[in-house]
């Protein structure tokens, strides 16, 4: 086996439930001991206790239902949520596929957003720009590329957002359920990509309700059930598993 | 660690590119627009005070003029500054970067316009019959120095505050429009009464706004405002980092 990439040890994620404060000063000040008191002992609990790793390489899928935890277990091996228990590890540079437009600005034509979205993903300037040729061709979009992109469909963004990240060499892919906007053509373009990328040793975490992607590209399953890891292992039986434990 | 201060340099370049780029498309009259709302200022308080209640004043719009841009630099960054982590949440909760980025684009996108306004302030004094001084060339980099302390830290405090606090948004217009009125910008600080004139020194931009105008109007800079201001914009970034650091680890979490 491979040195493991990405290690979570006993993470558990909770935090207190913000409505209180994000309603303002003003309801803060006149609410005070209610908010004190809720923000004190109110805490929710998005991930409990969850161990496993990720080997160089390997494409990890992570199942579950809406509101499990899955977003937020991307978001800790992310980097942008700290673990309120455990540890987490992570070796390589982190690409994540950020959701539908996330990190472009629809004023600024494709071409300036793929410097952007680039940068912003831990590029250079001067990789981008020397990969902008690639990145174009790979997103398709042709004369598209130099107008703003408020006017892209969701499916052009999807492709965008998808090309600047498939020409980074990411080292660490993790992917949120956004390939579904695509059209077929470009979907399995961007299936092949991954596998391309399986095949480069790029290892991957795959969120997704696609259960014949996940069959098709990950190595292991991860179903998250109720902010804790139910069982991680073999694709091919868990994907069985969850889809007959859901459709009743 | 040389790719990470490089890295760092990219972004905000990058950042500031896309501030600049979109001030500029969203309007087609960026710059102008950037000119004309502190000169829109400059004529109604010419008007109020110089032709409706008549202040004795010499070269009076030349004082306005040059007291309300630098100003409008400054209050630009900060009224803005509570929208600017909100506005970016679909990066900062994916994307693990230095978020302070985002904001010191802001502020530089200011100040590149104020700088690019110096102009205009050069017009309106060969119109007054007066002449830019040599003290410009270092006086104005050492002030856009103090300034960008100031405002950074200031609006670094607001907008990471303002992710917990979300009405913090209203309280800093207020807070701008009372701070703006409570400095020496539209009247000297002469003409404070003597009983009051003491409360100046508690005003944290007031040394760095007369010192602007100090420059601009007779090339001088004055070693004792400048030593306060700059103690003011030292303080005043080292408190927005503070808090800035102290939350930031939660922003992905409130977002």
């Amino acid at each position: 086996m491979k040195k493991p990439v990405i290690v979570l040890d006993n993470v558990s994620k909770s935090y207190p439930l913000y409505h209180h404060i994000t309603g303002g000063i003003k309801n803060f000040l006149f609410n005070l001991p209610e908010a004190l008191n809720s923000m004190r002992n109110n805490r929710f609990e998005a991930l409990k206790d969850i161990s496993f790793k990720v080997h160089k390489g390997e494409t990890l899928g992570i199942i579950g239902r809406n509101g499990a935890g899955k977003s937020t277990l991307l978001g800790l091996i992310a980097g942008v949520l700290k673990p309120s228990n455990g540890k987490i590890i992570v070796n390589g540079r982190i690409s994540p596929l950020l959701e539908l437009g996330g990190g472009f600005h629809p004023e600024l034509t494709g071409n300036e957003n793929i410097i952007l979205n680039g940068v912003l993903l831990g590029m250079s300037r001067v990789e981008v720009k020397s990969k902008m040729k690639e990145i174009v061709e790979f997103s398709e979009l042709g004369d598209f590329i130099d107008q703003p992109i408020r006017v892209y469909s969701s499916g052009m963004l999807a492709r965008l957002g998808f090309s600047v990240v498939s020409c980074l060499d990411p080292e660490i892919l993790l992917i949120d359920e956004i390939l579904a906007v695509g059209d077929l053509d470009f979907q399995k373009k961007c299936i092949d990509k991954m596998m391309g990328f399986k095949k480069s040793g790029v290892t991957m975490v795959f969120v997704s309700h696609s259960m014949p992607d996940v069959k098709r590209i990950c190595d292991r399953v991860a179903w998250i059930e109720n902010h804790t890891l139910k069982i991680i292992g073999d694709p091919e039986n868990i994907v069985i598993s969850y889809t007959s434990h859901y459709s009743v | 660690m040389n790719s990470r201060i490089q890295h760092y340099i990219d972004l905000i370049i990058v950042l500031t590119q896309k501030e600049m780029k979109v001030r500029y498309k969203s309007s087609f009259l960026g710059y102008v627009w950037s000119i004309l709302n502190p000169l829109a200022f400059a004529f109604i308080f010419f008007v109020i005070f110089k032709v409706v209640m008549r202040i004795q004043m010499e070269n009076y719009t030349l004082f306005l003029i040059t007291g309300l841009f630098p100003w409008q630099c400054f209050s630009n960054s900060v009224n803005i500054s509570p929208g600017v982590f909100l506005g970016n949440a679909s990066i900062i909760k994916k994307v693990s970067f230095p978020r302070n980025v985002t904001l010191l684009a802001v502020v530089l996108q200011d100040m590149i316009h104020f700088i690019l306004a110096i102009p205009v302030i050069v017009f309106f004094m060969f119109i007054y019959q007066e002449q830019p001084s040599f003290s410009w060339f270092y006086g104005i980099p050492i002030l856009l120095g103090v300034q960008l302390f100031m405002t950074y830290g200031i609006a670094l405090a607001i907008s990471s505050i303002n992710l917990f606090f979300r009405d913090l948004e209203r309280l800093t217009i207020i807070f701008t429009t009372f701070l703006f009125y409570v400095t020496p910008i539209i009247y000297p600080e002469t003409m404070i009464p003597a009983k009051y004139r003491y409360l100046i020194d508690f005003n944290p931009v007031a040394p760095l706004m007369i010192s602007w105008r100090n420059l601009f109007l007779e090339g001088t800079l004055r070693l004792e405002l400048l030593a306060v201001s700059l103690a003011y914009g030292v303080a005043a970034y080292m408190a927005g980092y503070f808090i800035y650091k102290k939350l930031s680890w939660k922003f992905a979490e409130v977002l």
